[in-house]
């Protein structure tokens, strides 16, 4: 068996496994918890509140203008590389032709010249990140092994993606079996630590809202 | 840690004393006590990029990383993570989370309770979305438990639950309450049987703005309405809510709570202070059990409706240019926004808002029960000084709030910046702008 065959074969079977596991056992572990009802009587009705919910999913993508100075530049930069991510994930022909093996579609594209394009900025902005982080003492004191860890598998598969993409120092048919190796290790690590934010950012947005509102309180 | 200041050692009363080992026992039982899936999901969704530390007065104030509001649950996060999160055992098999320290815990009473005023502006930042300040709460509690609430915090809030005040006094309230409706000439209806609104008071209008006190009682008589002061429950100030004791917080909300009941009120009115609006508006049905068999409205919540339904008419006051401080437990936690304004509207305010205002504005630095904590008193100054600066850059002459924390706070700054403005009290405005209406209360 070779590394390739390996990598997409049943290292991505296990690593799917964990993921859909570990995910969902991630998320069953708060329904074991208690899920406490509020008495206190609310200002807005649960309509509404929900509404203020969903929008929140939306206004808190971006701070408020009250915060803009502070942290504008910081959450650029922190959204910027995430579109960076989107992008080579879900427009990368070969991506989605693998994509569209597990869900039945397929879509459009970006030529590969883009997206090795895409893919130097990602990884640049990752970098800066990663500068940031270490830099930025808020930041350094409540970084831990998941932050760094978390980056280091994400900024893998963009670099082992680029060097396949390029032909870059080993042949091609080993590179894309390393490349799909970091995605499994990624895939693997997802449920473990932060990147399960993926998951938990628009409920979280979402449940701040409507409680905010339910006290009539901005969100 | 090396960005930081050092911590101090923790203030405490010697009835708190505690073995270490008892001290960890008790934050960790206080803290999963309330662990629901809400705050579960609150602490796994950190993604740690420090944003709300720039919502923070004590981290802008002194750019030290230690006040970043997420950093000051950092104890209970771990020990979430360690002893209940879903991968629990692994964080434990590769020690990735280490057990809570009694020494920690003493240490986090610093940034738990001296430098966080509960004021919730963390909560508006997260780019995630979560409620950080409504962590920080749990996090008092917890600490509660551990016997590690601040002396002062914990003194006063056992004396409130003991005697329905949080100090003793030379008069009782009660004598003191009936002395200034004497000294101001107003009816102080106290202790009826029966009445549609139950009136209390921050305690600290009693003590020191007594004419706020007559405000209100004229307000209410001028608008005719039914109410009642009780005797057993004039305090509107939680001093549970502040030291974290969620049960010393019931049982003071339950005299409150009792006493409207037992005058058979539709509405406890809550008059200008903040966290008591909080406390017993967002908090105090939970901890009673049931829905509360009457409504609790912030006084100039009350005002506005008695304006809007034509109850209520007001004079032009005269106050030249004019700024206001929204309290943050009534403002951005509680959802009273517009009704202060209303109120400056129809008596023709000059409002010049400061820059941060409404739910975004800045605390005044007292809340959260720090004003009473004498340790916490140069960091708090440090904080003020950007709010004060917000004050003055709206070149208003005339500084109105609704919070008598807030206006103890502002007039103790007056006294240590030598600053020039005063702040006053809206309903005390009102008070002082009341226009005859023909039509019936």
């Amino acid at each position: 068996m070779t590394l390739l065959d390996f990598a997409r074969g049943p290292a991505l079977k296990v690593a799917i496994s964990v993921f859909c596991l570990a995910v969902t056992w991630r998320i069953v572990a708060f329904v074991l918890l208690r899920i406490r009802g509020d008495l206190n009587r609310p200002r807005a009705s649960v309509p509404a509140s929900l509404a203020r919910g969903l929008l929140t999913i939306g206004t808190r993508s971006w701070p408020h203008p009250e915060f803009i100075a502070r942290t504008g530049a910081g959450e650029a930069l922190g959204y910027s590389y995430h579109l960076g991510l989107f992008a080579l994930v879900l427009l990368f022909t070969p991506h989605i032709l693998f994509l569209g093996s597990l869900v039945g579609i397929t879509w459009p594209g970006l030529p590969s010249g883009v997206i090795t394009i895409i893919s130097v900025i990602t990884l640049t902005l990752l970098l800066a990140v990663l500068f940031r982080r270490v830099t930025n003492p808020v930041m350094r004191m409540l970084s831990n092994f998941d932050d760094y860890f978390s980056w280091f598998v994400t900024l893998l598969v963009i670099v082992t993606g680029l060097a396949t993409t390029a032909h870059f120092g080993a042949p091609y048919q080993r590179l894309l079996g390393l490349h799909i190796l970091s995605f499994d290790l990624l895939l693997i690590w997802f449920p473990f630590g932060k990147l399960m934010h993926a998951f938990y950012i628009f409920p979280s947005r979402a449940i701040n809202g409507a409680l905010l509102a339910r006290k009539g309180a901005p969100s | 840690m090396s960005d930081s200041a050092p911590l101090p050692v923790a203030n405490l009363s010697p009835a708190q004393s505690m073995a270490p080992a008892d001290r960890v026992a008790g934050a960790m039982s206080g803290f999963a006590k309330e662990l629901g899936a809400l705050s579960a999901f609150r602490l796994e969704s950190c993604i740690h990029c420090g944003i709300c530390a720039d919502a923070c007065h004590y981290y802008i104030a002194t750019e030290d990383p230690q006040y970043t509001p997420i950093w000051k649950v950092e104890p209970f996060k771990a020990a979430y993570k360690r002893e209940a999160s879903a991968f629990a055992p692994l964080y434990r098999l590769f020690g990735f989370k280490h057990q809570v320290t009694a020494d920690q815990l003493e240490q986090w009473q610093h940034l738990l309770f001296d430098s966080c005023n509960m004021c919730g502006r963390c909560s508006l930042i997260c780019p995630i979305g979560i409620d950080v300040a409504a962590l920080i709460e749990q996090g008092r509690h917890a600490m509660f438990d551990a016997g590690l609430a601040p002396r002062e915090l914990y003194e006063k809030a056992a004396h409130q639950r003991a005697t329905g005040q949080p100090e003793a006094s030379a008069e009782p309230y009660r004598e003191q309450l009936l002395a200034i409706g004497s000294r101001f000439q107003v009816e102080i209806p106290l202790d009826k049987d029966e009445a549609e609104i139950m009136l209390c008071l921050p305690r600290t209008d009693i003590e020191h703005y007594p004419s706020a006190v007559a405000a209100l009682a004229r307000v209410m008589q001028h608008l005719r309405v039914s109410c009642t002061f009780r005797s057993d429950g004039l305090v509107a100030e939680n001093y549970g809510y502040y030291a974290g004791g969620k049960d010393w917080q019931r049982q003071i909300s339950r005299r409150l709570i009792d006493q409207a009941i037992a005058c058979k009120a539709k509405i406890l009115l809550v008059p200008e202070c903040g966290h008591a609006y909080a406390a017993l508006r967002w908090e105090a049905a939970e901890l009673y059990g049931a829905p509360l068999p009457f409504k609790v409205l912030q006084v100039t919540e009350f005002l506005a409706a008695q304006l809007q339904a034509g109850r209520l008419k007001l004079g032009k006051a005269a106050t030249g240019a004019t700024t206001f401080q929204d309290p943050c437990e009534s403002a951005r936690k509680g959802g009273v926004n517009e009704a202060p304004r209303q109120l400056m509207k129809a008596m023709g305010v000059d409002l010049h808002e400061m820059e941060n205002h409404g739910g975004f504005s800045f605390c005044c630095g007292g809340g959260g029960g720090v004003i009473d904590i004498e340790r916490a008193a140069p960091l708090r100054y440090r904080t003020l000084e950007s709010k004060l600066r917000e004050v003055d850059e709206t070149q208003a002459s005339t500084f109105l709030t609704s919070c008598s924390d807030c206006r103890r706070t502002f007039d103790d700054a007056q006294a240590h910046f030598k600053w020039d403005k005063t702040p006053q009290s809206l309903l005390e405005l009102v008070a002082a702008n009341l226009v005859s209406t023909t039509g019936p209360a």
